[in-house]
């Protein structure tokens, strides 16, 4: 052992130092392997915005199209199925749509832009099911034909897609961003402008 | 917090093995630059296991799939480029620091007695190693893959009788194909690395049971009772080293090698680094350039050149002008090293205090080695192969003539305690 | 100071050498990654000559597009032939017709500049003269016997080689000094080297587009190491003062 005094001050000061690089080193080093877990541009460029064709709709219709691997229901409402929802207001968990479940603009009570036109990513938000579109003989409720109902848990949504009280499922459906290029082809997966 | 460590103590000796193997291990203080290696090797290892798992990840081990997964991780995966470079920059760096890690063996004698068993575990790892470091190279499936593995393989075609059914055996059809792909892939990323770290583990279990040699060659523990307590090493051992023997000029492995292989980690990393992000091929070495083209089973490149850390034994491959007998002589040149502890028949371990004969042999060996190397990338010409038929006879006669001279050599007088 | 210093270190690694069969000398390409006009010219070329036979099947449009600052509708429209956006630029050949017209499928050229260099392609694309014994009428100083029939030759005009008549040894003789075109292409010669350079630029970049984030990345990386380094020396030199 040296005699010369072991200065302890110098000593903690270069190990804290040389620690707190170190570690900020190993945290930089992590970086990649964390990021290289994000959607590949492989995985981006297959869940680009999806155009579709909707003048060949009828009312009452749902056609499905894939968005970013999950179905996306596209329906033509009826006005019926409109009016249901003034009585559907008092029995769903959040009739305003609160919770951040759809973009600005189809926060609202048809939660869409338009009131005919209806767009919900088809997958329950309870665990993940994909729910049954109900056109008709949807339940006991007067005035209420149709919804739609998840075989899985038995989660029960109104024809905009508003949970129902007392099912497994805890918010409404997810409305993706969307617009209308024109009359007939709608995009959804962007919002307009978004480019 | 030392709640926690006694609940743990009691139920596994953790502390006890931290001691044992770390805070309290008797390090020769007189380690020099050769002696970062080894830590060095353990953070490769890491580094191509953790990499290595992640280029799985999004690695296709398919004959169509293969390549276009290695560019896909190259353009399409965040950061890809920069794992993958990692894992190939890993693979030379790990050879690099291995061959100056057995190099540093032979120069101070680690291989001598008491050594003997951690020597052969060592080669044991450089074997798997080559053997791991072969099979990646198959899995880009690029030209250089495709044909390099076709003439590795091929090499077994040279043992008699059964060669050309091992051939195809190991293949798993007449041709590399997608099966052999696959079962290299999964020796590769599975069970060569399960059996490197086991025998790391072997290997540096055999090192703290007879203790690290050091540059002068001579035992840092002496005989109990005949070391006055004030010569003693200054610091606290572990019992098991302190109890039957009395240990001179050692220092803890922490927190003294642990600073100092830290300053080797940091150079180390800049070197690599540099290499990752300036020159990731390396001018042609580390990644050789018909390995960007996919594997194309009707048209071999021009020049076939092994990866560089192959090369000296491919050039001992092709200095003998027959295939059985060029296979053995690669095969032998590996056994001989293997051999090392019994070739050298001397008591004196460090080539500092050697006899000049011993001196010029080792030497002419690591020039024959590095020659070899460089003849290995070059085309046979006639030329190039009488020298490697020369330097094959002097990679060879440097175990054979050493048998013979280390008996009675001339050494100079060994010190009694360890020189700065 | 330090950036140089790094790349120079890495121009100066000794390079196996790889040009297909030739080992002649070669012209130096002195491409410029970070010249955007650069690339963008080289990518419209190889659109427009290159594109029909030889697929860049690993190379997305859109990432082009962003890498080269192309706003992407713009690429779409003017630059993109074949397939979807964010796809891979196939070829619009036919594999096995291209095979039968050439001899060969028209290889791949996505990494052509990683498996042969940048001096070999620059070189390569301005070494085609007029051959009337090959099958397409060119062939190529430093790809003898090539099965590609010379589609810039609008661009450069008819090439031929040309011999002159000097003194060698005391004697007059004909001696080879080189590729002249006859000046019916629509660029000067020094527009066609200029061009030439572009394209090679721009297959430099499709070899490996991240070749500029890369280093950018490793000034700052051996940057911080190299503090670690001074850092790491400070605390051995501290703590091996118990030593003697």
């Amino acid at each position: 052992m040296s005699n010369a005094p072991v200065d302890k001050g110098r000593r903690r000061f270069l190990t804290v130092a040389t620690s707190v690089v170190g570690g900020a080193g190993a945290v930089a080093a992590a970086v990649p392997f964390i990021a290289s877990w994000n959607p590949s541009a492989r995985a981006r460029i297959a869940g680009a915005p999806v155009e579709m064709k909707i003048d060949k709709i009828e009312p009452g219709q749902l056609v499905r199209t894939e968005w970013r691997g999950s179905p996306v229901w596209v329906i033509r409402r009826t006005p019926e199925m409109l009016e249901s929802l003034s009585l559907t207001d008092d029995e769903v968990r959040d009739p305003e749509s609160e919770q951040p479940q759809q973009p600005e603009y189809a926060k609202n009570k048809h939660r869409s832009i338009d009131p005919e036109w209806f767009v919900a990513v088809g997958v329950c938000t309870h665990l993940g099911c994909s729910p049954q579109f109900l056109p008709r003989n949807f339940g006991d409720m007067d005035g209420v034909d149709s919804g739609f109902f998840c075989p899985c848990h038995g989660s029960r949504f109104d024809i905009a897609g508003r949970v129902f009280q007392g099912v497994p499922a805890p918010t409404n459906l997810v409305v993706p961003p969307y617009y209308f290029i024109d009359d007939a082809t709608i995009l959804i997966g962007e919002d307009e402008g978004a480019a | 917090m030392s709640r926690i460590m006694n609940w743990i103590d009691e139920r596994i000796p953790f502390s006890n093995s931290l001691k044992l193997h770390v805070t309290q291990y008797p390090a020769p203080k007189n380690f020099n630059f050769w002696y970062i290696m080894g830590s060095l090797a353990l953070v490769v290892l890491v580094n191509q296991i953790v990499t290595g798992i992640w280029l799985t990840m999004n690695y296709n081990p398919s004959a169509d799939g293969a390549f276009a997964s290695i560019e896909y991780i190259m353009r399409d995966v965040d950061y890809g480029w920069l794992l993958r470079y990692m894992h190939s920059t890993g693979a030379s760096a790990f050879f690099v620091v291995v061959y100056l890690h057995m190099f540093r063996g032979l120069m101070y004698g680690s291989y001598q007695r008491p050594r003997e068993l951690l020597w052969i575990f060592g080669m044991l790892i450089f074997l798997v190693l080559m053997a791991e470091a072969f099979m990646g190279y198959l899995l880009p499936w690029g030209q250089m893959s495709f044909w390099g593995a076709q003439v590795i393989i091929s090499l077994f075609g040279a043992i008699p009788f059964v060669g050309e059914e091992l051939t195809t055996w190991i293949r798993g059809d007449f041709v590399i194909s997608g099966a052999t792909l696959n079962r290299f892939f999964a020796l590769h990323v599975i069970a060569l690395p399960l059996v490197l770290v086991i025998l790391v583990f072997l290997h540096l279990i055999a090192l703290h049971e007879v203790g690290s040699n050091n540059p002068d060659g001579i035992d840092i523990k002496k005989p109990k009772g005949s070391v006055p307590d004030d010569e003693k090493a200054p610091f606290e051992f572990h019992e098991r080293y302190t109890a039957k023997k009395d240990i001179v000029d050692a220092i803890p492995f922490h927190p003294y090698y642990t600073v100092k292989d830290l300053v080797g980690l940091a150079g180390f990393l800049i070197l690599f680094a540099w290499v990752i992000f300036f020159a990731p091929t390396m001018g042609g070495f580390f990644l050789e350039p018909p390995n960007f083209q996919a594997a194309d089973p009707m048209k071999t490149p021009e020049h076939i050149a092994p990866v560089w850390y192959f090369t000296p034994f491919y050039a001992i491959l092709r200095a003998i002008p027959d295939k059985l007998f060029g296979v053995i002589a690669m095969f032998l040149a590996i056994v001989f090293l293997f051999l090392m502890p019994w070739w050298d028949r001397c008591k004196v371990r460090s080539v500092r205090y050697r006899s000049t004969l011993h001196k010029v042999n080792l030497t002419v060996f690591v020039i024959s080695f590095i020659a070899l190397g460089y003849l290995g990338v070059k085309p046979a010409t006639d030329v190039y192969t009488i020298m490697a038929r020369i330097f094959t006879f002097l990679y060879f006669a440097f175990f054979i003539v050493m048998w013979f001279y280390s008996k009675n050599e001339r050494t100079k007088p060994l010190p009694e305690r360890v020189t700065k | 100071m330090i950036k140089r210093f790094l790349l120079a270190l890495a121009l100066l690694l000794p390079s196996v050498a790889f040009a297909a069969g030739y080992s002649g000398p070669l012209d130096r390409a002195d491409h410029d990654l970070s010249d955007k006009a650069s690339l963008q010219r080289g990518a419209q070329l190889y659109m427009n000559y290159c594109l029909a036979c030889h697929s860049m099947q690993y190379q997305r449009y859109s990432r082009t597009f962003d890498d080269l600052d192309i706003p992407q509708e713009l690429g779409e429209e003017l630059l993109q032939f074949t397939n979807e956006p964010g796809g891979h630029k196939t070829s619009a050949i036919d594999g096995d017709a291209a095979a039968e017209w050439f001899g060969l499928t028209p290889p791949d050229l996505t990494m052509v500049a990683r498996v042969r260099g940048a001096d070999f392609i620059y070189t390569y694309l301005r070494s085609f003269y007029a051959d009337d014994s090959r099958p397409f009428g060119v062939n190529n100083d430093v790809f003898e016997n090539v099965g590609m029939p010379h589609v810039l030759e609008e661009l450069q005009g008819t090439p031929r080689r040309v011999e002159e008549q000097r003194m060698v040894d005391g004697e007059m003789k004909d001696v080879y000094v080189g590729i002249r075109a006859d000046g019916n292409g629509t660029m000067s010669p020094e527009e066609f080297d200029q061009a030439m350079l572009d394209l090679t630029n721009f297959l430099v970049y499709t070899g490996e587009p991240m070749i500029l984030e890369r280093q950018r990345m490793g000034y700052f990386v051996i940057g911080f190491l190299i503090v670690f380094l001074i850092l790491t020396i400070l605390l051995k030199k501290e703590y091996w003062r118990d030593i003697k």
